[in-house]
């Protein structure tokens, strides 16, 4: 048998850069209320959701996801062509060949990188960190990009009152390097595809296509059911994942959890018993939901504020369709 | 071992004490969770998965908006529990 050369990684692999990208239009509650029978209070107090931003046809997901790619990569301080590979998550990008993985890639001037789009609903983001730290520590790339990306506003049936209100769009990217300490922790993932009903697309694209369907797809989901998952089985993979990397409430400074809700984020903090000193991030209530990028963004928001710094010590938790979720501690950049 | 009524209804009190924030006492048999405790469908939603963990029951979601009253909630559980 041959002798084959294994491949060198780093050690560890550490969030060295974060960027957002929200888009121009700000929609506030007012706006939802055109086409349903609600009311801004009902929405606020159920949800948390004041305003969220919706793109416009020029603010494509490759658009939003190369400028919030753009200052991931300054914010790291490297040149685009040392990224070896770049991981998109999202379900809203409505060609699904090619990836749009490669054209971001292409127009960052990547020198070439492997680039693929992961299909992982609100844990995309997550799902995407834990490839990158394997890349960067069994050595098939130094750098890899992490997007998460939506244009959810595409995929809302605004006449639908129990999702209208809740959805956003934009786009958020981490670049992932090497390290010579753990700053990424274990990651505590899974899928519960028997609960894959609760949350899905209406109509399947060849359904809608064959019956001409006159109602384009759009997310639709069992609200209670997801919520109940949510406060319960979530807290305690959050609680798994902080006891996996080893680290207590008390060291904890910062709580990024999926932007889906206020009062499962509301929820969460409590179960866990999270100290007052935690930062809680609560981008939801001017981004709505966003997905796979709802972590990323409210990570460049708390950073960008300041109510979180480089350095601290960050739990983040990732939920949604499929159903599956992925959560890790992590050092921020 | 099985609560009691009283038990149970002691135990909601608390529960939607921590929860929603209404005082222990308010919580009697013939209360409205959502009109008489400020208690709403997700509060009802995290109401409930306490009162799953503390009396050791399961309430499905298709159960759980038949209980209107902190009484039918007591029934339900006195009737379930394990
Ligand atoms: C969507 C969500 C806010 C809806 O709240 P809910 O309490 O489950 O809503 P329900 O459909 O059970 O309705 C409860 C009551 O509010 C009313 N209601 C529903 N939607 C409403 C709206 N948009 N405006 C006003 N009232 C509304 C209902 O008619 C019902 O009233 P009733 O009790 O008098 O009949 C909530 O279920 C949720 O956020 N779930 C988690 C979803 C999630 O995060 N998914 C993404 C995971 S990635």
């Amino acid at each position: 048998m041959s002798k084959i050369k294994p491949s060198k990684g780093a050690p560890y692999a550490r969030i060295v850069g974060v960027g957002g990208y929200r888009p121009t239009r700000v929609v506030p509650n007012e706006v939802i209320l055109e086409k349903i029978d609600s009311s801004d209070e009902w929405i606020r107090s159920r949800s948390g959701i004041e305003t969220r931003h919706w793109a416009s046809p020029e603010e494509t997901v490759a658009a939003m996801s190369i400028e919030a790619s753009g200052k991931a990569i300054a914010d790291a301080g490297i040149d685009a062509r040392q990224i070896g590979a770049v991981v998109v998550s999202t379900v809203s990008h409505f060609s699904q060949t090619p990836a749009i993985a490669t054209e971001i890639a292409d127009k960052l001037g990547t020198d070439k990188a492997a680039a693929f789009d992961i299909s992982a609903g609100c844990a995309g983001f997550g799902y995407g960190l834990t490839l990158a730290k394997g890349m960067i520590v069994e050595g098939s790339a130094e750098y890899v990009l992490v997007i998460g990306v939506e244009r959810l506003s595409d995929l809302t049936d605004l006449e639908d009152r129990a999702t209208a209100f809740l959805f956003g769009d934009g786009a958020g990217a981490v670049v992932v390097g090497p390290s010579r300490e753990p700053a990424i922790g274990p990651t505590v993932w899974g899928s519960e595809g028997d609960k894959a009903e609760t949350i899905k697309q209406t109509v399947p694209w060849d359904t809608y296509a064959a019956e001409g369907h006159t109602k384009f797809p759009a997310i639709t989901q069992e609200g209670q059911a997801v919520f109940r998952w949510a406060v319960f089985e979530m807290a305690k993979v959050a609680q798994q994942a902080l006891d996996a990397a080893g680290i207590t409430p008390d060291e904890l400074d910062v709580f990024i959890p999926h932007q889906a809700n206020v009062r499962i984020i509301d929820s969460m903090v409590k179960t866990l018993k999270l100290p007052e000193h935690v930062t809680v991030a609560r981008d939801i209530r001017t981004t709505g939901n966003t997905s796979a990028a709802s972590i990323p963004l409210a990570m460049e928001r708390l950073l960008a504020t300041g109510e979180a710094k480089s350095g601290d010590t960050a739990l983040v938790i990732g939920f949604g369709a499929g159903l599956v979720y992925a959560a890790t501690v992590v050092t921020l950049p | 071992m099985a609560a009691t009524q009283e038990e149970i209804v002691a135990g909601l009190a608390e529960i939607v004490n921590e929860i929603a924030g209404i005082p222990a006492e308010d919580v009697q048999l013939d209360k409205s969770f959502t009109d008489d405790l400020d208690v709403d469908s997700l509060s009802m939603v995290e109401v409930v998965v306490a009162a799953e963990e503390r009396f050791d029951v399961k309430i499905p979601d298709e159960d759980v908006k038949n209980l209107k009253t902190v009484g039918d909630a007591t029934e339900y559980i006195l009737k379930h529990q394990g």
